[in-house]
């Protein structure tokens, strides 16, 4: 993509990528040969076109001119030709993003790479349409990017790329770009939308979020759907559940909790105060906030502190088609659970029938008769290590809690063991 | 009932940001800062106490705007570097903290075999050992595992106050030099005073603490509980300086004023006070130096990374950062080797290294002033005009003191006295 490909070309022409830190610079040649100024900074305006350069702006200090794209004739080493001398002064526009205040140096997030990236310079290519155009192509992350940013205005433009060739490239097109704007107006002004985040894994989105500032997290999480912000709030690690909580207003902290397993909600909630809780909680539909409250009662070091409440229970004395049919269209609590537990109508646990004996046995069958012989159960205060050590030896996927009546409080899943185990990876210095 | 719960609930919330603050300080009294309070009791006894008040209001100001600006933004100083002051300036100030720091690792590996060989144990031993392990402790650990590791080895500088209490100063004189400011018009003087706020306030620190602020993710709500774990630090790192002077003072001073060409020799000197006395010292030395020859590379090589762009942080593995763990095992390899190097110019080094310290502390403090002052990244958590006033103070202060601390360190003849000089 860097190669040489209009030099032959009898105009002191450019390849076909310019760089930024090249255009900025760059002399402004008016109709009749009349030296205007230097290019400083170029704007898009992405409402009129997401990759076309729309600005050219020079003039130093206060006073700043603007330069429309329709005004080019052409783009050339030696400067940017014009068709005309007509420039209006400029005082900034909300509606425009700055390539270099806006983008140099910031963090982006790479959608396709699924990262936040520092952007080191941008490549622009020129585009004949009638007049020639620069169209914002793709963001330098990478070596290249880094060694034209110092030696730019130091070393010769033509030295500087015949030396970046032989750096490592790393760039990412302009359509895997999103920039994270903290000022919802300016978001709207700037069409700028989160959207393809949500395609990225829960996990992904988790790690990007930790490596951005606080206002460009609060962003996020503010705009993305919120099932998604939800379950990237579940995979973030705990510190930053406290604080990104912290952030947002009551209201759209309760509407992603309400969309979290109540166990998990209930554990992003633990650190925050009580005052800070109980306004949120408030916020929530009366039923999930009742399952995180009660959630929130238990210690954490114990059965019921570990505890789902987002259990199946169905009647003990259904067959194996009543079950499924009850289950139809309950997907939102299945992902997780790999055991059905049968209960008496007062809420006592009688077994636990494992989901693949459920579905490969015919509907008549009764779920009893699928049943372990032995049903391995805990009481809600039961301390964590001896959870742990009946998930080792019993081998289990999933443990039923009890309370002191043996009626079903709510189980435990392996998933839950293996995070209280492994030490939450924590970035760390 | 409420109440209790409101004390644990408080109490909880401040161990929870323990840390960062009281790690920084720490290892702030590393095995320069010991050197220098140790000569500055050995030659002036109880006289250089006053500046310690002062050096922490210093350091407090310091520190405190640095947590607050990663509280508040969430992004690290060499981040905010990067993106409000660009890549050149991120490249300039990350390639003199690269420089800076490792002359202090260097300084911190011969800390551990000048205390390691009043033992006797040679230092083909202790530092290749002390050098493996505190790489292990970051590649095998987590950094939750490593902070504690570092929080529980902060109480080793019990031992200076111990050290301190044996050697029976003269605790009247102590306590009133603290309060009384004495200016000298003696040339050694003015450069063990330059010396001790010179070792006092450096430039890794503030990068250090505004990461592990944002890494406890500690928000501009509930900083309030972070300012008092930084401020606490400050304070304890003057006590500790306070104990090693006077213990010095008690010591050296009150038999013979004299200068001292390192901390093992301060260690020795207290001998004769009782082999406890010698014995805490030494081992407080050894502690001091291994805990900064940790934390040193591991900031250096986060900090320069980051600002960079390029993945780093201990959670990583080999394969992931490699920047990271090269730069890390580098400075590690290369701080210790120097010291194994016979006849190795490390003095000179050194010097230089407190030359480039000069240049850029002035450089990071009107940054962070700068940027903390920034309303669009700090909203209503700016400074307001009176702390302006302190910090701007403070800042005039610490330039002309470089300055002079640069000056003092490759002026020829100069006594030195701020110099870490080695076993």
């Amino acid at each position: 993509m860097h190669g040489h490909l209009a030099m032959e070309s009898a105009r002191t022409e450019f390849p076909r990528l310019v760089y930024l830190t090249e255009l900025t610079g760059l002399r402004l040649i008016g109709p009749h040969g009349a030296r205007i100024g230097r290019v400083r900074e170029a704007a898009v305006f992405p409402r009129e076109h997401p990759q076309r350069i729309s600005r050219y702006l020079f003039g130093g200090g206060r006073t700043k001119f603007a330069i429309r794209w329709e005004q080019i004739r052409t783009i050339g080493e030696d400067g940017i030709h014009l068709s005309d001398e007509n420039f209006a002064p400029y005082y900034g526009d909300d509606y425009h993003l700055l390539l270099t205040k806006d983008l140099l140096d910031q963090q982006i997030i790479d959608v396709n790479g699924r990262k936040v990236v520092r952007v080191n310079d941008l490549a622009l290519r020129i585009t004949e349409n009638g007049n020639e155009q620069l169209w914002v192509h793709e963001v330098g992350v990478g070596m290249q990017g880094a060694f034209r940013r110092l030696t730019e205005g130091i070393l010769p433009n033509r030295t500087i790329r015949a030396i970046q060739d032989r750096l490592p490239p790393n760039s990412i097109p302009w359509e895997a770009c999103n920039i994270v704007e903290p000022d919802p107006q300016r978001r709207l002004r700037l069409l700028i939308s989160h959207d393809r985040l949500e395609g990225i894994h829960p996990a992904d989105l988790a790690d990007i979020v930790e490596e951005l500032g606080s206002e460009e997290r609060e962003a996020l999480f503010e705009t993305l759907d919120e099932e998604v912000a939800a379950e990237t709030l579940e995979e973030v690690r705990s510190t930053l559940k406290t604080s990104i909580l912290r952030s947002l207003d009551s209201g759209r902290a309760a509407d992603i909790l309400e969309e979290m397993d109540p166990a998990e909600a209930a554990d992003a909630l633990a650190r925050l105060d009580e005052i800070e809780r109980e306004e949120i909680v408030r916020d929530m539909e009366p039923e999930p906030a009742d399952e995180v409250s009660e959630l929130l009662e238990y210690e954490d070091d114990t059965a019921a502190g570990m505890m789902g409440t987002r259990h199946l229970a169905q009647p003990s004395d259904a067959t194996v088609g009543d079950i499924i049919e009850n289950l139809r269209g309950e997907d939102s609590q299945l992902k997780r659970l790999t055991h059905v537990f049968l209960v008496q109508p007062d809420g006592r646990l009688v077994a636990s029938v494992p989901f693949g004996r459920l579905a490969v046995a015919m509907p008549e069958t009764p779920a009893i008769s699928l049943a372990y012989r032995e049903t391995v159960r805990v009481s809600m205060d039961a301390a964590a290590e001896e959870v742990v050590e009946l998930f080792d030896k019993y081998n289990l996927y999933a443990l039923p809690v009890v309370d002191e009546d043996g009626s079903l409080q709510g189980a435990i899943t392996a998933d839950d063991v293996i995070g209280m185990l492994i030490p939450e990876p924590d970035r760390g210095l | 009932m409420a109440l209790l719960r409101r004390v644990r609930g408080r109490l909880l919330t401040f161990l929870a940001v323990l840390g960062p603050g009281f790690i920084t300080a720490m290892v702030d009294n590393d095995a320069g800062g010991i050197f220098t309070y140790s000569e500055a009791g050995a030659r002036w006894g109880y006289v250089p106490l006053w500046t310690l008040l002062p050096i922490t209001l210093l350091l407090v100001v310091n520190q405190e705007m640095c947590s607050r600006m990663g509280a508040v933004t969430g992004k690290g100083l060499s981040d905010l570097i990067r993106e409000e002051f660009g890549l050149r300036m991120t490249v300039i100030v990350m390639g003199l903290l690269l420089v800076v720091n490792f002359t202090n690792i260097a300084a911190n590996f011969a800390g551990v075999a000048g205390a390691m060989e009043l033992l006797p144990v040679s230092r083909y031993v202790s530092v290749p050992l002390g050098a493996l392990l505190v790489w292990v402790l970051v590649v095998k650990g987590t950094y939750q595992s490593v902070e504690k590791v570092f929080l529980a080895a902060s109480v080793f500088y019990v031992a200076y106050v111990i050290s301190a209490i044996l050697v029976e100063p003269d605790w009247g004189a102590a306590l009133s030099s603290a309060v009384r400011p004495a200016l000298l018009a003696d040339r050694s003087y003015i450069a063990v005073l330059v010396g001790l706020v010179g070792t006092s306030v450096a430039p890794w620190m503030q990068f250090y603490l505004q990461a592990a602020i944002v890494e406890k993710g500690i928000g501009s709500t509930h900083y309030r509980d972070t300012r008092i774990e930084v401020i606490a630090g400050c304070v304890m790192m003057a006590a500790v300086a306070f104990f090693i002077i006077v213990a010095c003072a008690g010591a050296i001073w009150e038999q013979e004023p004299r200068p001292i060409a390192s901390a093992a020799e301060a260690a020795e000197a207290l001998q004769p006070l009782g082999a406890y006395a010698y014995a805490l010292f030494a081992g407080g030395l050894l502690c001091a130096s291994l805990f900064a020859a940790s934390i040193l590379p591991l900031s250096t090589a986060y900090t320069v990374c980051e600002g960079l762009g390029l993945e780093s942080g201990v959670d990583h593995d080999f394969a992931e950062a490699p920047s990271f763990y090269w730069m890390y095992t580098l400075l590690i390899a290369l701080g210790a080797g120097v010291v194994l190097i016979p006849d190795f110019p490390i003095v000179p080094m050194i010097l230089l290294s407190q030359v480039l310290n000069g240049v850029l502390l002035p450089v990071v403090m009107i940054i962070v002033l700068k940027l903390v002052n920034r309303k669009d990244l700090m909203h209503q958590w700016t400074n307001g005009p009176l702390y302006n006033l302190i910090a701007w103070a403070a800042v005039v202060l610490l330039i002309g003191l470089s300055v002079a601390l640069a000056v003092f360190s490759v002026l020829p003849g100069s006594s030195g006295g701020s110099v870490p000089s080695l076993p």
